[in-house]
């Protein structure tokens, strides 16, 4: 039995191991255009700041590959063929396969804008883009951001270590307020100025100005105003990248459309991680999850199909984290950015702006928490997500959902004061 | 069913096209980034430093030195202060936080010109003061007056090698609550080793020698500081007058076999390795700008291992020949005496200091600690399998960056225990903090349990745990071998 894994991310690799466990013996192919081994994405970052090399962004030695007989094509997939199980190389000719599984994750979205393909206009997402970084960096001094999530932040941040000016344009009224209650915004966009970066707020791009050599000279944004720079980041959010299986009868809606157990309509075709959307059996809204763990979660599951268990996916209780400049950010359960009927929110934040923490109940249950500049287990957040713990049960025991290092000023007292007062 | 026909492209031609060899091309320092903005301070502060080289190098050359404060003063002074006031303004305005940009561009940092130059020049220092001393007679003079006032004699190498170590300790010490002001386990062990060094491994054993007692430091215990639990240093301090003598002669014993283990067993290695060590101390402040050089591969790891259990093995046989020898009227006289020179001279010398320390710039701050220390691998045993530390992992939040593997300066590979959710246990950890400060998703946190049963599967038993890991290598839990 061949399986062949279209995509080196951490999806595809999460799957290539899980199956190898179940599957000691079958053959296991790996192919990737991006790079020779796997490397963990959210690292980009900290190889362009200097924090570490690319070398050190693979989690596994090269030697572990040959170990567990994971085979590794360096190439692009340009196409499959369904009816001869195999899959066009794009220099190395066809590759066949018995069990085929589509991992290609995102793309980087682009709205259209006029200018949008100058050279010095990029986003942020695989290593072609930190390699054009790399080069439109040495000749840039002002820079402009586009799309206020988490990879624009990112962008902002690392050009910023290499004491390039920024100025960051967002279309919301506070830096990632459509996902983010404004009060935990509030707090990002302190952070972004304190740093010197410019954040202009609810201004729409309008286009990106060519020099006359196709390079960018100026951004332009809705209300005319200009603003000079040498590169411009295009970081709007990012969709499943099925350009793959676009022609193919592989069904695709917005990503490639797959049940439970990431089975395509094609028989031994499956997808999963950020390039799959999981249809929803009971008529719900279908499933698109594009961070780090989803994908490797997605990707465990995988294996166990891919390997012949009858396996499905449980997305459990959402949790995710980030890292806003110095700020740290964790979530436990889904806080949407505004309370929903029957939600009831406790918020309380530092005085100092840099700690807080919002607790949300539903029906005197808790149901969710944000984490702001303080770390918490989560171990024991998701336990009491999932028992349905009152809210009065947490704040009574919220000093054991600490996760901070030792010594650190604990806030609890002061937390549990105030949480309790609104509660009242 | 349509299939599309071979060689059909599907896929944007623009993604075809990129093929960028990152295995040989890597991407490593920008062509020519901006360079940071140099505050004045930073320059004057320079210049300070400067003039403090000007007036060592013109009193080494060309002043007579009869013991005079002035000279000593104006140098170590306006080196200090220019040292100081650097750090100062070169933190003073940014952000708290992590401080890793460029870390991995820099010259200095990641073995340029000036990394290996600092090595030579470093690695040149203690040979020149192990074994050619006589060179270093005026920049003996220069502390003169330090040594007269503390210990009312004269200075002589050890005495000036013990200043500049202190001294080092203290300044970058400085450096370490500017760059950590955010994390308070930091600051706290940073204050911990500079007290450490200043007090009981400098200041102390100094006064001891103006009261004609013997020079001891209480930092330092039998098997790293090897000779204090050999029969001639037994013997001269329990045959030097008054009681002290044979009370260090108690407190090494003590702190050797009971307060080792017990210590290890509440609050892991790091109570001595992190906290209290003079050589953990250098270490954790002059050598931080070089804690991500040490290698992280499994091949380092298997090396690491047998050199640090070989050189456990010698001293312990060393001792035990010694003292075999003494109590019977010269027996194993032949073996003993060469094997007390020959692990003086390639461990305690060679290996400790001039590889030890010379070789920060260019091999990481803690080659000695995680190669050859035998102290260290006492208390890594002991913290393997019978303390109730541990590096708790953070449930599923780790997304596998790095950060943590390329800066801990023992080469654990932490991040291939966090993305699988495990706690970290292993023998060589420090607990130094590192990993958990640089961590961006907040996953690792240094924990003293309430047992060391709970730590890892097994770890309940640590007899067995143990036995297995001296029957098959490490390969029990937490080896990188069984990660699938």
């Amino acid at each position: 039995m061949h399986t062949v894994i279209v995509g080196n991310g951490v999806t595809g690799v999460t799957a290539a191991t899980r199956l190898r466990q179940l599957q000691p013996d079958w053959k296991i192919t790996l192919v990737s255009g991006e790079s020779a081994y796997h490397y963990s994405r959210p690292a980009l970052m900290y190889i362009f700041m200097g924090h570490m090399t690319y070398e050190a962004t693979k989690p596994f030695e090269d030697r572990f590959w040959r170990d567990q007989r994971l085979d590794l094509v360096r190439d692009w997939v340009t196409g499959i063929d369904i009816e001869d199980k195999q899959l066009v190389l794009h220099r190395s000719g066809r590759l066949p396969y018995d069990r085929l599984l589509i991992a290609t994750g995102a793309k980087s979205n682009k709205f259209g804008w006029p200018g949008q393909d100058l050279e010095g206009v990029q986003g942020l997402y695989n290593l072609k883009d930190l390699r054009q970084l790399y080069e439109n960096a040495e000749r840039t001094s002002h820079a402009v951001i586009v799309g206020g999530g988490l990879i624009g932040i990112e962008l902002a941040e690392m050009l910023h270590s290499r004491h390039i000016h920024v100025t960051f344009l967002i279309r919301e009224a506070s830096y990632w307020c459509n996902i983010l209650p404004i009060e935990e915004s509030g707090m990002i966009n302190r952070l972004i100025e304190e740093q010197g970066i410019g954040l202009i707020r609810e201004t729409n791009l309008k286009e990106i100005v060519d020099d006359g050599s196709g390079r960018v000279e100026a951004v332009v944004t809705e209300f005319d105003d200009r603003i000079d720079c040498q590169l411009v980041g295009l970081t709007p959010g990012v969709s499943p990248n099925t350009d793959l299986v676009k022609s193919t009868p592989i069904e695709t809606g917005r990503g490639v459309l797959v049940d439970n157990s990431f089975r395509t309509n094609i028989p031994d075709i499956y997808a999963a991680g950020d390039c799959a959307e999981i249809v929803s059996r009971n008529g719900g809204r279908n499933l698109i999850q594009q961070v780090w763990y989803t994908g490797k979660k997605q990707g465990k599951v995988a294996g166990e199909v891919l390997a012949g268990e009858d396996t499905a996916y449980n997305p459990g209780i959402w949790y995710n984290s980030a890292k806003f400049f110095d700020l740290e950010y964790q979530t436990y359960g889904m806080i949407l950015s505004t309370p929903q009927p029957g939600e009831h929110h406790l918020y309380w934040e530092h005085p100092s702006h840099r700690h807080a923490v919002r607790v949300v109940g539903t029906d005197g249950c808790i149901k969710a928490f944000n984490f702001m500049g303080i770390r918490a287990r989560h171990e024991v957040c998701e336990r009491w997500i999932a028992e349905r713990r009152s809210v009065e049960y947490v704040l009574g025991h919220l000093e054991e959902a600490n996760f901070d290092p030792e010594f650190f000023v604990r806030h609890e007292t002061e937390i549990v004061r105030s949480l309790k007062e609104q509660l009242a | 069913m349509s299939t599309p026909p071979a060689g059909t492209t599907l896929i944007d031609p623009e993604t075809i096209s990129y093929f960028y060899d990152e295995e040989a091309d890597g991407f490593g320092e920008p062509a020519s980034a901006a360079e940071a903005p140099r505050k004045p301070g930073m320059m004057v502060s320079a210049g300070v430093i400067g003039l403090g080289f000007l007036v060592l190098v013109v009193s080494l050359l060309g002043m007579p030195l009869s013991g005079a404060w002035t000279p000593f003063l104006l140098s170590f002074g306006l080196l200090s202060a220019g040292t100081i006031s650097y750090v100062w303004f070169t933190y003073k305005d940014t952000v708290p936080g992590i401080k890793h940009d460029g870390v991995m561009f820099g010259n200095t940092t990641h073995r340029g010109a000036i990394a290996w130059a600092l090595g030579i020049a470093l690695t040149g220092f203690y040979v020149v003061l192990y074994w050619w001393p006589e060179y270093l007679a005026r920049t003996i003079m220069l502390v003169e007056p330090l040594s007269q006032a503390l210990a009312g004699q004269p200075a002589n190498q050890w005495f000036l090698y013990g200043f500049l170590y202190t001294m080092a300790v203290v300044l970058f010490g400085f450096r370490m609550f500017m760059r950590y002001r955010h994390n308070r386990y930091h600051i706290i062990r940073t204050i911990s080793v500079m007290f450490f060094q200043l007090v009981l491994a400098f200041v102390l054993p100094q006064f001891l020698r103006a009261l004609n007692e013997p020079e001891f430091y209480f930092s330092y215990f039998w098997p790293l500081k090897y000779d204090y639990l050999f029969p001639g240093t037994v013997d001269y301090l329990v045959n030097s007058p008054g009681a002290l003598g044979s009370f260090m002669v108690f407190w090494g014993v003590i702190c050797s076999f009971i307060a080792t283990p017990v210590l290890t067993y509440f609050y892991g290695k790091r109570w001595y390795c992190s906290w209290v060590c003079g050589c953990g101390g250098l270490a954790e402040t002059l050598g931080d700008p070089w804690r991500h050089l040490t290698p992280k591969s499994t091949v380092s790891w298997k090396i690491e291992r047998a050199i640090i259990y070989a050189v456990l093995l010698l001293i312990i046989l060393t001792t035990a020949v010694l003292w075999v020898s003494s109590t019977s009227q010269g027996a194993l006289s032949a073996i003993s005496a060469p094997l007390k020179q020959w692990y003086g001279f390639y461990i305690g010398a060679v290996f400790a200091g001039v590889i030890g320390v010379g070789f920060y710039p260019v091999l990481g701050n803690r080659v000695w600690c995680r190669f050859g220390c035998p102290m260290a691998a006492v208390l890594g045993i002991i913290q393997r399998f019978f303390s109730r530390f541990r590096i708790t992992t953070n449930g599923g939040q780790c997304m596998s960056c790095g950060n943590c593997t390329t800066y801990c300066e023992m080469g654990i590979d932490v991040r291939a225990y966090a993305e699988r959710g495990e706690n970290i246990v292993r023998s060589s950890c420090v607990g130094c903090g590192v990993c958990s400060a640089v961590c961006p998703r907040g996953v690792l946190k240094l924990e003293n349990g309430r047992s060391h049963g709970d730590r890892y599967p097994g770890s309940d038993k640590p007899l067995g745990a143990f036995s297995t890991a001296i029957s098959k290598g490490a390969r029990v839990y937490g080896d990188r071998d069984g990660y699938v």
